[in-house]
C-alpha cells in the first residue's frame, strides 16, 4: 500500500510543520514592547569601559528577544550616550521616563553617573538595577540594587581576600606599599588595605596618594624603589597601574608582587611589566566560571561581537561580566514578580537571589547591600592570560599565587 | 621625615625634566598660534592625539615609528594650513577662535573613537624597551627623544622666527598686521606656513605621546590645564617659553612627588602660575 503510506506520510509532514510553526509563534514574543532606558558612556573618557557595556546589553537584548522577551513581550534597549558626565546622565534619565516613557531602568556605568541615575529613580519611585557603583555608603534609595558583586563595606571586603591570597602563598609579603589614586570610589578600599595591612603586621614602608589625572609616575616609581616594600598595593583606576608599571620599568624596578584594585584589565594583561600582575574580579574565563552554560554561551558571542567592535581584547572578565548579571537580575525580577511595576519588582528583588553568572547576587541587607561577604576574587595574570588564584574554589585548574 | 636618596632624587629630577619637555613640546604650537596668530587653538591637543594614533596605526602596518614623521608632518601641516584659511576666511576673532578649535576638539575625539574605538590603544615599539644607565640612574629612550625633539624644534623655531627674513617678518605681523602688510610683508602666506608649522609640532609630539603612553580618545582633555600654564608661563608666542616653562613645572612637580605627598604635585604648577600672573601681569 505504497499511495496510503505516502498520504499519510504527508499529513503527519503537514500537522508536524504545523506544530512547529504555533509553538514558534507561541515562543515570539508580542504585544507593544517593554522598553529599558540607560545611558552609558559612549563618549568621553570612560568611554573604553562603556563600549564594554554597550556590546553587552546588545547581547542581552537580541538573547531576550530570541526567547519570550519579558512577560512574552518584546524588549526595546533606549539607550543615550551620557558621555562620560554625571550632570548629562541625569538630565537623560529625566528624559527617559518623562519623555520615552521607558517601563523599566537599567544603571549608566560608573559612580558618578549612577549617582546621577539613582536620583532620578528616587523622584519617580523607579527601580535602578546598576553594575559599577563603586561607593556603596552613597547609596541611600531603597529601590537601587547593586548587580556588581560588591560588597557593602568593600574597604573590608576586597583587602581581606588579597591578603588573603598572600597570606596562603608560598612566599607571604612582610612589607608593603599602598599607593592610590585618590580617586573617591579607590581611596578608601586603599585606605582599608592599609588597615589590614597593619593588623596582619605587615610593615608599611610607603603609603602615596595622587591625585587622579596624574601624569608623571616617575617620582612614585623612584619612591617604591627606594622603599623595597614585597607587596605594593595600587589602588588605581583604569590606566594608572599601566602608568606606574610603565614608570617602574624604565628604572629597571619590579616590585615582587603588586595588586591592581580596578584596572584596565586588557592594557594590563599586555602590558610589559604586567606579568604577574594582581587584579580584583568576579569572573574570568575558565571553570568553575564557564561550568555554567549560560556563562559560555555568553563568552562566545561577546568574543564575536568584541572583535566585530574593534575591541582589542575580547575575553570576558569583570566588567562584562557584571554588565551581563545585571541584566539576568532583570529578568529574574520581572519574570518572578510576573510584572514590570517597579515597587513589585523591588519587593521579589528584596525577598530573593537571582543566581547570575556572577554567583549568586541578594539584597537584604541595608540599603540592598550585603556586609562582610561579596563575589569578588583574586586573579593573576600568568603567561599572558587571568587566571583567578584565589579563593582554592575558584582557582583556575592547577593556578596558585606566583611569587618571585 | 628621612630625607630621599640622592638617587631617587636624581630619577625624580630626570622624570620632571623629561615630562617637562613633553608639556613644552605641546605647548610649542599652541603659544606659537597663541601669541602671533591671536588663534587660541585648543584642536592642537586633538591633533595632537590623532597625530599619535596615526604613528600607532602606522607602525602596527610594519613603519618605524620615527619614520611615520615623513607622512604625519606633511600632512599636519597641510591641515593646519587648511584650518588657519578657513578662521580667517570666517574671520574668527582670538575668543571666538576658542570656541570653534574646542568644536573641533570634539569632531576629531569623535574620528578618532570612530576609527580606532574608545578602547585603549597602546603602540608597540622597539624604542620603548630601551633604557640607558648612567651611574644609578636611567634614562628610557622614547623620553630621550621627546626632550631631544622638544630641544630641537623650539631651537629651530627661535632661530627661525629670530634670524630670518620670514621669522622677522612673522615677528611684525604678530607685533601689528595691517603695517606689516603695508611693508610689503605677505601676511596670507606667513599665517598659512605658521599655522601649518604649529599643527606639524603637534603630529611630533603625538608621535613622542605614541611612544611613551596608551592611549585612549578621552585623553585629549587631560593634558588642557598643565599645558596651558607652560604656555603662559613661558610668555605667549615665545618659542622657547614652554619648553623652559614645562621642564620648571615637571621640576617643581617632581620633586613635589619625591619630597611630600604626590597628590600635591598639581598645586604647584598652578601655584606657580599664579605667582608668575601677580608678579608679571603684564606677561600675557
Amino acid at each position: 500500500m505504497p499511495a496510503v503510506n505516502h498520504s499519510v506520510r504527508a499529513a503527519f509532514g503537514a500537522l508536524l510543520a504545523l506544530a512547529l510553526a504555533a509553538h514558534a509563534a507561541l515562543a515570539a514574543p508580542s504585544g507593544p514592547p517593554v522598553r529599558i532606558g540607560s545611558t552609558l558612556a559612549l563618549t568621553g573618557p570612560l568611554a573604553a569601559t562603556g563600549l564594554v557595556h554597550k556590546i553587552v546589553g546588545e547581547i542581552y537584548v537580541e538573547q531576550l528577544n530570541r526567547k519570550d522577551g519579558l512577560l512574552g513581550r518584546p524588549v526595546e534597549w533606549v539607550l543615550k550616550d551620557d558621555q562620560s558626565r554625571p550632570d548629562l546622565a541625569r538630565t537623560l534619565y529625566e528624559q527617559l521616563i518623562t519623555v520615552d516613557k521607558v517601563d523599566l531602568m537599567m544603571g549608566p556605568y560608573a559612580t558618578a553617573n549612577i549617582l546621577s541615575a539613582m536620583g532620578v529613580a528616587q523622584r519617580y519611585n523607579k527601580v535602578l538595577i546598576h553594575h559599577t557603583f563603586g561607593t556603596p555608603s552613597l547609596a541611600k534609595y531603597d529601590m537601587q540594587f547593586p548587580a556588581g558583586g560588591l560588597a557593602g563595606d568593600p574597604d573590608n571586603t576586597i583587602p581581606k581576600v588579597v591578603f588573603d591570597a598572600l597570606a596562603a602563598s608560598a612566599k607571604p609579603p612582610k612589607s608593603v606599599a599602598v599607593v592610590t589614586s585618590k580617586f573617591p570610589s579607590v581611596h578608601f578600599i586603599s585606605l582599608g588595605a592599609r588597615e589590614a595591612a597593619k593588623k596582619r603586621g605587615l610593615r608599611e614602608v610607603a603609603f602615596l596618594e595622587w591625585d587622579f589625572g596624574n601624569r608623571d609616575f616617575g617620582p612614585i616609581a623612584a619612591r617604591l624603589k627606594d622603599a623595597k616594600p614585597d607587596f605594593v598595593w595600587v589602588g588605581g583606576l583604569g590606566l594608572e597601574g599601566n602608568l606606574l608599571i610603565d614608570a617602574m620599568r624604565k628604572i629597571d624596578y619590579m616590585p615582587p608582587l603588586h595588586f591592581h584594585l580596578f584596572p584596565a584589565p586588557g592594557p594590563l594583561l599586555k602590558a610589559p611589566g604586567g606579568e604577574n600582575a594582581l587584579a580584583a574580579t568576579t569572573f574570568e574565563e575558565h571553570p568553575p566560571f564557564t561550568d555554567n552554560p549560560v556563562a559560555v554561551e555568553f563568552i562566545r558571542l561577546y568574543h564575536e561581537r568584541g572583535a566585530k567592535a574593534g575591541l582589542p581584547d575580547t575575553s570576558v572578565e569583570n566588567q562584562s561580566a557584571i554588565s551581563y548579571s545585571s541584566w539576568q537580575t532583570l529578568e529574574a525580577a520581572v519574570t518572578g514578580a510576573k510584572s514590570i511595576d517597579d515597587k513589585a519588582i523591588a519587593q521579589w528583588l528584596k525577598r530573593n537571589p537571582v543566581d547570575a553568572i556572577v554567583g549568586r547576587l541578594r539584597w537584604d541587607g541595608p540599603f540592598n547591600y550585603i556586609y562582610g561577604s561579596d563575589l569578588y576574587k583574586v586573579k593573576q595574570n600568568q603567561n599572558g592570560k587571568w587566571v583567578v588564584i584565589w579563593p582554592k574554589e575558584f582557582a583556575a585548574s592547577g593556578a596558585r599565587l606566583i611569587t618571585p | 621625615m628621612a630625607l630621599p636618596s640622592l638617587t631617587l632624587l636624581g630619577q625624580s629630577l630626570l622624570s620632571g625634566i623629561f615630562i617637562g619637555a613633553l608639556y613644552g613640546l605641546l605647548g610649542l604650537g599652541l603659544s606659537l598660534s597663541w601669541g602671533m596668530l591671536r588663534q587660541i587653538n585648543l584642536a592642537h591637543f586633538a591633533l595632537a592625539f590623532l597625530g599619535a594614533y596615526l604613528t600607532y596605526q602606522l607602525a602596527g602596518a610594519g613603519m618605524d615609528p620615527l619614520a611615520t614623521l615623513a607622512v604625519i608632518v606633511p600632512c599636519f601641516f597641510a591641515l593646519g594650513a587648511l584650518m588657519h584659511w578657513l578662521l580667517a576666511r570666517f574671520s574668527v576673532s582670538a575668543f571666538n577662535s576658542l570656541l570653534v578649535t574646542f568644536g573641533l576638539t570634539a569632531i576629531i575625539e569623535a574620528l578618532i573613537q570612530w576609527i580606532w574605538t574608545a578602547d585603549f590603544r597602546r603602540m608597540e615599539s622597539a624604542y620603548g624597551e630601551v633604557k640607558f644607565r648612567v651611574g644609578g640612574l636611567y634614562v628610557a629612550l622614547p623620553e630621550l627623544l621627546t626632550l631631544a625633539m622638544a630641544l630641537a624644534l623650539s631651537l629651530a623655531a627661535w632661530a627661525w622666527l629670530r634670524h630670518t627674513y620670514t621669522g622677522k617678518a612673522m615677528r611684525a605681523i604678530a607685533e601689528d598686521a595691517p603695517i606689516a602688510a603695508a611693508f610689503g610683508v605677505d601676511v596670507r602666506g606667513l599665517s598659512l606656513l605658521l599655522s601649518g608649522l604649529c599643527a606639524a609640532f603637534a603630529g611630533v609630539a603625538g608621535l613622542c605621546l605614541a611612544l611613551s603612553y596608551t592611549l585612549a580618545p578621552g585623553q585629549i582633555y587631560a593634558w588642557l590645564g598643565v599645558v596651558f600654564a607652560a604656555v603662559m608661563l613661558g610668555g605667549l608666542g615665545n618659542p622657547l617659553g614652554p619648553l623652559v616653562a614645562g621642564i620648571v613645572i615637571g621640576v617643581s612637580e617632581a620633586l613635589t612627588m619625591a619630597f611630600t605627598a604626590p597628590a600635591w604635585a598639581p598645586l604647584v604648577s598652578f601655584s606657580l602660575l599664579i605667582v608668575v600672573l601677580l608678579a608679571r601681569p603684564g606677561r600675557i
